[in-house]
């Protein structure tokens, strides 16, 4: 069978982050410095635990009233949410647009799942209509992406958020999970918009485009749920099996700068939620220290007000913290954690490409040995080289593509994690400095008078 | 190091006193046991009124925590209306997960170092307990001085728990300051060591805090060897992440001494219940020695008028059994007579005594509020800067960082 969509033909070249060029400056290196740590007082490392694998199961809560699934009234406006994420093209460029949003619940006797809202504008040819609405449900979104998979086995497909499943327990989806769920279903669905091939891929825009039951009867043609897991199986087996010989060096670096990259990236996520923990612990005892001033404060006449003061800082402080800890869940946290998958994806992606090669390689073989039907397998053998080249080129643009996303992705998460840092300092420094002109103003300056007599 | 001047009835001259050293000492004790302890530098200097500049040699010796105990002790019980200066603590509390609760641990032996010099100041700049002969001895005269405290026999001087704590609960009219300000003190530690308690779990918290982001230096660095243009970014960034983990080091550590000055004042309160006992004590020995007064001259009145107001039981057996003769009675009467004068002159002192503590601990009460009340609020304002100055260099560091990170 052959995949739908456009066989991808000679790549478009890729086009640059916006804001950043590759001719950036870099930052003047210091004399000395090489690529080893810096020499600083070194710092005490906490350890890090595993953090547990999260599962979910369906909710069972037959209380939830059916809802509608298509409501008329649009509570949030598609192109706010379109400005809060960044992607590389130009809006002026873009022509498909789309939003998730409005998660609600449905009940059937055998269980209960969420659909989202996937509303597309667009101004292309091939659409029919230049607005759809549609729901979706997360299954739905999975199809899709085995099917990107499937039609380009060598593109980074974006990652899709995790299935979690409570180890045993029945839970409700809590709102926090599901918004964190609709955030990341709404990026990737941009990411493939904004990917130059698979922006034009049939199941996009169909998944996009086709009311429930034509994406049912759509989804059960074509090739069943083990085939297309096969895929990767089999090229997972090819790989242990004992690599690939005629790698293009290309390759092998990129696989070693994934293993490496895909190492850090974890163990960033890890550092990054335990931050989190720690300022949640440190925020719940900052509660509790400021009152204590204020219960002093109230068996103390002359300090009373100082004490008070100290109480008032302290609880701004508290709030101060709540808002880092708000800006480090809104961005670092899913960007790391996206990248965590994303380092699974291209693991995936370029066992795959060694895969196709490993056929075109076997092919070859299996000709050195047979003399017959050499016209036949010059045929196939043409083909399969074909075939790789194609892979081959594809894999390299977008990973070209896929550094420098991830780049722009890094720069922004890490400015933004600092610049949540420096606002929290300002908005402390702030307070206590209006703290202490408070009280200076009303001290004057005591003699010692410890030298009295 | 704090140097205080402080003036000598006696020794008219200033001195400076500091307590500028510490040392591990291993001895015997009373029971002949082999034990280790910690001993302290006592350096005073006596200082010309004159000329600032010219100074005398130092003279020195060593004091166990021990004989700073028993010196307080002896204040407490020659001065029960002072509030009298709490040491620092014996063994170390309110402790947060990097301190060691340790007495040996050398963090630990620095600050009580401290505490042991703070006490002293207080006491020589206190004008009252500065006077004392054997508060003078212990910062002067190194042999002897043991010996010295005891034969002033103190010891004996003392009131015991027992006697106090029957005052506190059966004495009826107390002055109402006292009471309010036992009520105070009471209020005063409680508040006190909840918020050493909450501080001590924030400090942990924060340490938390800085420290895990230590660990992004580490891994920025191992990931910009595989960077091409990311990596000079990630690397100086992750230099700024090590900085600012090592700089909660410091920022605990002066924390530590913003607690320590709270402990005093934590300390201080049951100094203040001190004097409070000891006002209930007298007021009570006052009430029971006016009762037993009063029925004693009720006592006399009855045989006087041979009527009976009270029920006694000797009453009842002389009606019983028989009355006394006259002699009999007049020879009760002249002694009840001789206590009644004696008891009199008791109650009359009593009351001076009464009457002249409230004076004088009140003096030092009012003495202590307007202390307390300065030091606490520098505490704070000290607090306030401390809070300040952590969040100059946490901006600093993340205007750093942020300036990498934008270049990666």
């Amino acid at each position: 069978m052959e995949a739908e969509g456009r066989v991808p033909g000679p790549p478009p070249p890729p086009l640059p982050p916006a804001g950043g060029g590759i001719g950036a400056e870099l930052p003047a290196i210091p004399p000395g410095a090489a690529r080893a740590p810096l020499l600083g007082a070194p710092a005490e490392v906490l350890e890090l635990d595993d953090e547990e694998d999260d599962l979910e199961v369906f909710s069972k809560d037959t209380s939830l009233a059916e809802a509608n699934s298509f409501s008329p009234s649009m509570t949030i406006s598609p192109s706010s949410m379109i400005n809060q994420y960044k992607f590389e093209d130009e809006p002026e460029l873009r022509d498909l647009f789309i939003t998730v949003d409005d998660p609600e619940s449905h009940i059937t006797a055998i269980e209960t799942f969420i659909t989202y809202r996937v509303i597309t504008k667009t101004s292309r040819g091939e659409f029919d209509s230049c607005e759809y609405e549609v729901r979706r449900r997360y299954q739905d979104f999975l199809w899709l992406k085995s099917k990107l998979e499937e039609a380009h086995p060598t593109l980074i497909i974006p990652p899709l958020p995790e299935k979690f499943i409570m180890k045993g327990m029945v839970e409700r989806f809590s709102d926090e999970f599901i918004e964190t769920r609709r955030k990341a279903l709404h990026k990737f669905l941009n990411r493939i918009a904004d990917h130059p091939t698979l922006t034009f891929n049939e199941d996009f825009k169909i998944f996009l485009t086709a009311q429930a039951w034509e994406l049912s009867s759509h989804k059960k043609q074509g090739p069943g749920l083990l085939s297309r897991m096969g895929q990767t199986v089999r090229a997972v087996a090819s790989s242990v099996r004992g690599g690939v010989k005629n790698r293009p060096e290309m390759f092998t670096e990129m696989n070693d700068y994934m293993e490496t990259f895909s190492q850090k990236i974890n163990v960033l996520d890890k550092i990054a939620h335990r931050i989190y923990k720690e300022e949640r612990e440190y925020f719940n005892e900052m509660k509790e220290y400021g009152p204590i001033h204020t219960l002093w404060s109230a068996s103390e006449e002359d300090i009373a007000d100082s004490l008070k003061g100290v109480a008032s800082c302290i609880d701004k402080c508290c709030k101060a913290t709540e808002k880092r800890m708000a800006g480090l869940s809104e961005n670092l946290l899913p960007i790391l954690h996206e990248y965590v998958l994303y380092s699974e994806i291209l693991m995936g992606v370029l066992k795959r490409r060694d895969h196709i090669q490993s056929e075109l390689d076997s092919k070859i073989d299996a000709l050195a040995n047979k003399k017959a039907d050499k016209d036949l397998f010059s045929e196939e053998i043409g083909k399969l080289e074909d075939k790789v080249e194609c892979a081959n080129n594809a894999l390299k643009a977008d990973w070209d593509r896929w550094k420098q996303n991830m780049q722009c992705d890094m720069r922004s998460a890490f400015t933004n994690m600092a610049d949540n840092n420096l606002h929290y300092y300002e908005e402390c420094l702030a307070t206590w400095e209006s703290f202490l002109a408070s009280q200076t103003v009303d001290c004057h300056g005591e003699e010692d008078s410890e030298d009295r007599p | 190091k704090r140097k205080i001047n402080f003036w000598m009835k006696n020794v008219s001259k200033k001195m400076e006193i500091t307590v500028s050293e510490a040392e591990k000492r291993t001895g015997r004790n009373a029971m002949n046991m082999q034990e280790t302890y910690t001993a302290y530098l006592i350096e005073t200097r006596a200082v010309e009124s004159q000329n600032e500049g010219q100074c005398s040699p130092v003279d020195s010796l060593w004091r166990r925590y021990s004989e700073f105990e028993l010196l307080r002790n002896y204040l407490l019980v020659t001065y029960p209306h002072i509030v009298v200066p709490p040491l620092p603590e014996k063994r170390a509390d309110f402790v947060w997960h990097k301190l060691s609760a340790d007495n040996m641990d050398p963090d630990f032996v620095e600050r009580r170092r401290i505490g042991l010099e703070n006490f002293l100041l207080r006491v020589a700049s206190h004008p009252v307990l500065c006077q004392d002969k054997i508060f003078y001895s212990f910062l002067t005269q190194e042999g002897g001085w043991k010996e010295m405290v005891n034969e002033t026999g103190f010891q004996l001087k003392a009131d015991s728990r027992l006697k106090a704590l029957n005052a506190t609960f059966r004495v009826k009219n107390p002055d109402k300051r006292f009471t309010e300000l036992k009520h105070y003190s009471d209020e005063l530690q409680s508040v006190i060591s909840h918020l050493l308690r909450v501080r001590a779990r924030v400090a942990d918290r924060l340490y938390g805090v800085y420290k895990v982001h230590g660990n992004y230096g580490r891994v920025f660095s191992e990931w910009s060897a595989i960077e091409k243009e990311m990596g000079d970014g990630l690397q100086s960034a992750g230099h700024h992440m090590d900085v600012y983990a090592a700089s909660i080091d410091d920022i605990l550590e002066e924390e530590e001494h913003y607690a320590d000055q709270l402990k005093e004042y934590l300390f201080y309160a049951e100094a203040l219940r001190a004097v409070c006992r000891k006002h209930e004590l007298m007021q009570y020995d006052l009430e029971m020695a006016a009762q037993d007064l009063t029925s004693k001259k009720q006592q006399c009145e009855e045989l006087a008028t041979g009527t009976m107001r009270t029920f006694s039981l000797k009453g009842m057996t002389s009606k019983l059994f028989g009355q006394e003769t006259p002699e009999q009675r007049e020879a009760k009467i002249k002694i009840l007579e001789e206590q009644i004068q004696e008891g009199e002159e008791q109650l009359k002192s009593k009351n001076l005594e009464g009457r002249d503590f409230v004076k004088s601990a009140w003096a030092d009460i009012e003495r202590f509020k307007e202390q307390k009340n300065r030091d606490l609020k520098e505490a704070l304002i000290s607090y306030a800067v401390m809070q300040i100055s952590m969040c100059k260099k946490g901006i600093q560091v993340w205007t750093n960082a942020k300036e990498c990170f934008s270049k990666m």
